[in-house]
């Protein structure tokens, strides 16, 4: 059984079918990268695997629990699976250490000591072990993407979704979170990500995922995906006709 | 012009005015802080609450938005004891202004919550937070940043409107200046004095309300440059 399994996945926004029929399986320990062009639905994937959307056919199971559209389910479901976003979406009130601190304690109920031991952990792993104190708005982009991260990983999840997490960034920014990203997947953290950098997806991932208006058009090795392109769209979207 | 100004009465009355200062700030405190929690559980119905509940909420804010404060008032002290419910004076009129700022303050609230980036409702999600935990850890705060001015100003429209309880006998400032000017006939002097009184409250309740603000939001400005 696969840790990650989306099976005949459908999503519509009004008439507008975003994403016709989706099946992909992850395997622990996988890294995955989706490109394609924006309004294939990579994204709309990736939000429908957290519940952010609700779909409206096919199933999703993570780690054998299904995704059902009520409280509890999802609980479970968003409790196994972490989501860093493009905008970050620190908590602005919150320090950083605070913004690790606060799921654990209002959902998982851990006891603030333990809580903070955590955070401080977390914290040290994406390299702001010192900036414990600091408020969201006193940290460049980059660091405050780190903390999103660690925000994620003290929820303990078994997979990250990461929706362009790296979009929103100085290119001189970028570096500093993928090579945090990095080192979670050489841990073994399995890693869904929708990106636009190519040269991460073919040096770190396990496959690469290309989706064209609402389909995975192409599914493979990094190496064979952008190295021998079958599509013609693949071949446009690298920049190769 | 051969008005000859007399302050004098306040040797004797100052006992009074003291009296009714407290009772205004009494009402003020808690109308405040009963109707600031009353306006953000209104908030929270109307900007994100079940959709049974919204019309209900929906109602008593209009209805208190376009009707007097004195009527709300006089509904309450000499309307409600047809149905059985009695109240003295003045938990009529805490009554009253928790209420009418609870109709108030939702509205500005809610312009504060509406205003919360989309985001941060799906990073609460994510994180296993229910709706409900994410509006009280995540949203309320930096929503109440937002409008913070505006729900200030709000409160010392309510604490200088409290003036009307004394139209049922509750013994605030304004009821003391009618009071002393009854019996010195010296309207200029009191209503002068009351008027210089309600000038210092209220610039105080603004200083106390800053003060406040800076405690709960840690961080200034955070709330709107946060996407």
């Amino acid at each position: 059984m696969s840790l990650i399994e989306i099976t005949e996945v459908k999503k519509r926004f009004g008439d507008n079918e975003v994403l016709k029929g989706i099946n992909i399986d992850v395997e622990p320990g996988e890294v995955i990268a989706i490109i394609g062009k924006s309004g294939s639905g990579k994204s709309t994937l990736l939000r429908c695997i957290n519940g952010l959307e609700t779909i409206d056919d096919g199933s999703i199971s993570v780690a054998g629990a299904q995704l059902l559209p009520d409280e509890i389910h999802l609980k479970a479901l968003r409790l196994k699976v972490g989501m860093i976003f493009q905008q970050f979406n620190l908590f602005p009130h919150l320090t950083a250490g605070r913004n690790v601190m606060l799921s654990q304690m209002v959902v998982k109920k851990t006891p603030r000591g333990e809580a903070e031991a955590m955070a401080k952990k977390m914290l040290e792993r994406v390299g702001l072990g010192h900036k414990f104190d600091a408020y969201p708005d006193e940290l460049s982009g980059g660091q405050q993407q780190r903390v999103a991260i660690a925000r994620a990983l003290a929820m303990q999840p078994i997979a990250l979704l990461c929706d362009e997490i790296t979009s929103a960034l100085d290119p001189e920014l970028v570096n500093e979170v993928l090579a945090v990203v990095k080192e979670l997947a050489s841990e073994g953290m399995t890693l869904l990500m929708v990106t636009h950098e190519m040269r991460f997806a073919r040096d770190v991932c396990s496959r690469v995922v290309f989706m064209h208006q609402g389909r995975v058009h192409e599914i493979g090795p990094p190496g064979e995906v952008f190295a021998e392109p079958r599509t013609p769209e693949l071949k446009q979207f690298l920049g190769m006709l | 012009m051969h008005y000859t100004f007399d302050f004098g009465w306040l040797l004797e009355y100052w006992p009074v005015l003291l009296k009714g200062i407290g009772i205004t700030v009494e009402l003020t405190l808690v109308g405040g802080v009963l109707g600031v929690s009353l306006g953000v559980a209104c908030a929270w119905a109307r900007a994100l609450g079940p959709g049974w509940l919204r019309p209900i909420v929906t109602a008593y804010v209009e209805m208190i938005r376009n009707t007097p404060f004195l009527i709300q008032l006089f509904f309450i002290f000499f309307g409600l004891p047809a149905l059985g419910i009695r109240m003295n004076e003045l938990e009529a009129a805490n009554l009253a202004m928790v209420i009418n700022l609870g109709a108030y303050g939702c509205e500005i609230i809610r312009a504060g919550i509406q205003a919360t980036p989309k985001g941060q409702f799906e990073a609460g999600a994510s994180l296993g937070m229910s709706r409900i935990q994410t509006f009280w850890h995540v949203i309320l705060i930096p929503a109440l940043q937002r409008i913070w001015p505006a729900l200030s100003s709000q409160i010392v429209i309510v604490m200088l409107g409290s003036a009307a309880v004394s139209q049922i006998a509750a013994e605030d400032l304004t009821f003391a200046a009618n009071f002393i000017q009854s019996r010195t006939f010296r309207a200029f002097e009191a209503y002068f004095v009351t008027t210089l009184i309600y000038l210092a409250l209220a610039v105080l309740l603004r200083q106390l309300l800053r003060g406040v603000g800076w405690t709960i939001f840690p961080r200034r400005g955070a709330a709107s440059r946060a996407r």
